[in-house]
């Protein structure tokens, strides 16, 4: 269980670095934040964005109202890690076209969780399980 | 500076500014869903029973998923509002155990929640978190309905 606004926080520094990406057209940059992405997704206490949420930011902060199971965030930083990968790919192989269309859905994504609390990830997650999820099979009885 | 990463992203920030907008407007509406003089079919009768939807009351009926932060809101309004309007149930189902249902019943997000009356009918749907005034608003004109089926079979 985590701060929500950790995550928020963390959504807002990826909007801002984003942002960054697209301005400059860094492939260097976009890789960077895919290393972000990739840690946090596959370690959430360790995300470099989390870490200065909880060091610099939550103490100057009240106490949480609610607290957010991790689940949810390490799902939306594997999506993130997904476009910032292709966006890193793009820039670095010089499609720079491609890159800035896959660096726009991790901005797109980015910003609405910062700026509405919305994670568009989420969102989609079950419109994806319900067109390649199988139902579950039954349980019948073995003999 | 980079033009094209320029126009490509201020699109993107315009499309998702418009989409979040458009969503925290939509968020927890409850959507009538027009009535019909045919019974409610048999199929959706069984499914609806078996998901744990209880016969003479008006169930809200909430699809949730792990990855769903609106979900928990969702239950404790559902919840809150079953436990203070007599007539009125809260069944929660893990969307993702039962995709069979979740295409059944045309559920593409979570959390919806299904407003299922006292006959089983499909009365209303909501997508996103709906507010106590939401629920309670769409509940009430059911209720009555739902008075009287307790007495028939009483």
């Amino acid at each position: 269980m985590t701060d929500p606004r950790g995550p928020r926080f963390a959504a807002a520094v990826t909007t801002v670095v984003m942002v960054a990406v697209l301005l400059t057209g860094s492939g260097w940059l976009a890789l960077a934040q895919a290393a972000v992405f990739a840690l946090t997704a596959a370690s959430p206490r360790l995300g470099p964005y989390g870490l200065v949420y909880r060091t610099l930011v939550a103490p100057r902060l009240g106490k949480p109202a609610e607290l957010e199971p991790l689940a949810p965030v390490r799902f939306a930083q594997a999506v993130g890690f997904v476009f910032a990968a292709v966006a890193t790919l793009g820039y670095l192989l010089g499609s720079p076209l491609a890159g800035a269309i896959a660096a726009s859905f991790a901005l797109a994504a980015a910003f609405l969780n910062a700026v509405f609390g919305l994670c568009l990830g989420c969102e989609l997650f079950l419109a994806y399980r319900r067109l390649t999820g199988r139902p579950l099979a039954a349980r019948v009885p073995a003999s | 500076m980079d033009l094209t990463g320029l126009i490509v992203g201020g699109v993107a920030l315009l499309a998702a500014s418009a989409y979040g907008v458009v969503h925290r407007r939509r968020a927890g509406r409850v959507r009538a869903v027009p009535a019909t003089a045919d019974p409610v079919p048999p199929l959706q009768a069984d499914l609806l029973a078996e998901l744990g939807v209880p016969s003479g009351q008006v169930t809200l009926l909430q699809f949730s998923s792990a990855f769903c932060a609106p979900c928990r809101a969702t239950r404790v309004v559902c919840a809150e509002a079953a436990r203070t309007t007599p007539g009125v149930a809260h069944v929660e189902v893990d969307a993702e155990s039962r995709l069979d249902a979740v295409r059944a019943l045309d559920i593409w997000k979570t959390p919806t929640v299904l407003i299922v009356d006292a006959h089983g009918r499909i009365a209303g749907r909501a997508q996103g978190a709906p507010t106590r005034a939401q629920v309670l608003a769409a509940v009430a004109p059911l209720l009555p309905a739902a008075a009287e089926l307790t007495e028939e079979k009483a």
